[in-house]
């Protein structure tokens, strides 16, 4: 039981992974898509962070008087902090390719830019 | 307690991300995506990544909201349905989920101290720090000092990321179709939400705190959760907010284009500067601990310095991309 609970973490990142690429894959809807990126996004964000934690451990930031503190791993959060900004950006990117397709084509539905763009 | 807390978490994580992608109402599934990167920060705050949380918060749930929702006013809210062969997307990534849960069965147990993720550089770092640096917080040691280059390279990402959406949609309204005035500026360009009760309230109270705390959290970062990245989306959501409140030109008058792209050029500009003045005063490119007599005391210039940058180049970039969206629905 507990072994279960213990890989329950990657299993939940697993599974939005996977629902974020599903929407990748499936959804027709440009912004729909974005949206399952920033998921997936999501998910490998919890993973690294997942690896990082500690048991018993704390936030890693000294404290006067506390020693010998059981911190978790500040790497991965270094890490993850700056790709969140990044992720962001490159979100705001997509989503001002998506306004200039929608301005271009009348549409963000992938299948009808398609037809228009095989005419 | 706490472990059936973060299960409690994870479920829902799962489920919100789940009616996300079923939703056919985009406005619907942006508010979920809301509550989805809120639902994430608390996770992060469970797993001691406290400077992760309040970005997630900052950006996931503030910034990133407000552009899909400005582009949304831009392109519509309805997802036309998909034809096509559902089921084999289904059974695709089903399959890819079980291979992918499959591998996490050899993964270190969660929390191990003696995986090996905890055993390479980590314990060096959280020992060290207090010799060469002396702050406390580590995240911002390593994110500001150790991993200098790293930030420096994400900040350029950010500041390449803002000049793109700027070319993208600064430029002259597009030849093609006819397209709708965006909402949020209609609403914020005239009268901003000043009609509306509870916003006008509560959001002429919340603004000043949001600007302080973000400033709080751009100089206390050396010894809380905090740092440049936090602060500039704490002060770029109390912009926004206010510029949905009072309508956007009078937030332009406060902070004008010109000086947003300063901001964006300017931050960049402050941290390869820092990174260049060592490198005159003998040390390496980004070492700080040669800027004064005292290497330690120095480390710490060093870093409040390029966290100044990084905070400058975040704010512009943030504003800059809300701005560009809020102005193309006018154009």
């Amino acid at each position: 039981m507990s072994a279960l609970l213990d890989l329950f973490a990657y299993w939940a990142f697993a599974i939005l992974l996977m629902v974020g690429f599903y929407a990748v894959i499936a959804k027709s809807n440009l912004i729909k898509k974005l949206m399952g990126l920033s998921l997936f996004q999501a998910a490998v964000f919890l993973l690294y962070i997942s690896m990082g934690k500690v048991d018993g451990g704390t936030a890693p930031i000294f404290q006067a008087g506390v020693d010998n503190a059981l911190f978790s791993n500040p790497l991965p959060q270094v890490l993850i902090l700056t790709a969140i900004v990044v992720g962001i950006s490159t979100t705001a990117l997509g989503l001002g390719i998506v306004v200039r397709i929608k301005e271009e084509y009348g549409s963000i539905e992938e299948d009808e830019i398609q037809k228009i763009d095989q005419r | 307690m706490i472990t059936l807390f973060s299960l409690f978490l994870l479920v829902l994580l799962v489920i919100t991300a789940v009616a996300v992608v079923q939703t056919r109402n985009l406005f619907a599934a942006v508010m979920l995506l809301s509550i989805f990167s809120l639902l994430l920060a608390a996770n992060f705050l469970l797993l001691d990544a406290a400077d992760v949380a309040l970005t997630e918060a900052a950006i996931g749930a503030g910034i990133s909201t407000v552009l899909f929702l400005g582009a949304l006013s831009l392109t519509g809210e309805r997802e036309a349905p998909r034809k096509g062969p559902r089921l084999l997307y289904l059974v695709a990534v089903i399959a890819a989920t079980a291979v992918v849960i499959y591998a996490t069965f050899d993964k270190p147990a969660f929390g191990d101290p003696q995986a090996p993720v905890q055993t390479h550089v980590a314990p060096w770092y959280l020992e060290k720090t207090p010799e060469y640096i002396d702050i406390p917080n580590v995240v911002t040691a390593i994110l500001g000092a150790y991993r200098g280059y790293d930030t420096l390279g994400e900040v350029f990402v950010v500041f390449t990321a803002g000049i793109g959406v700027l070319f993208l949609l600064a430029s002259g309204p597009g030849s093609g179709s006819k397209r709708r005035g965006s909402r949020l500026t209609e609403v914020g360009q005239v009268t901003g939400l000043r009609h509306y009760l509870v916003p006008r309230v509560v959001g002429r109270l919340l603004v000043p705190f949001i600007i302080l705390f973000g400033l709080y959290v751009q100089f206390h970062g050396e010894y809380g959760p905090g740092g440049g990245f936090q602060a500039g989306a704490f002060v770029a959501a109390g912009i926004v907010l206010y510029s949905l409140l009072e309508g956007e030109k009078k937030a332009l008058d406060i902070i004008p284009r010109k000086v947003l792209m300063g901001m964006v050029c300017g931050g960049a500009l402050l941290y390869s500067a820092v990174g260049v003045l060592g490198m005159l005063m003998g040390g390496n490119f980004l070492d700080y601990s040669v800027l004064l007599d005292n290497p330690v005391a120095a480390q710490q210039v060093g870093i409040i310095l390029i966290e100044l940058g990084v905070g400058l180049t975040v704010t512009g970039v943030l504003l800059s991309i809300y701005h560009a969206f809020a102005a193309r629905g006018r154009a």
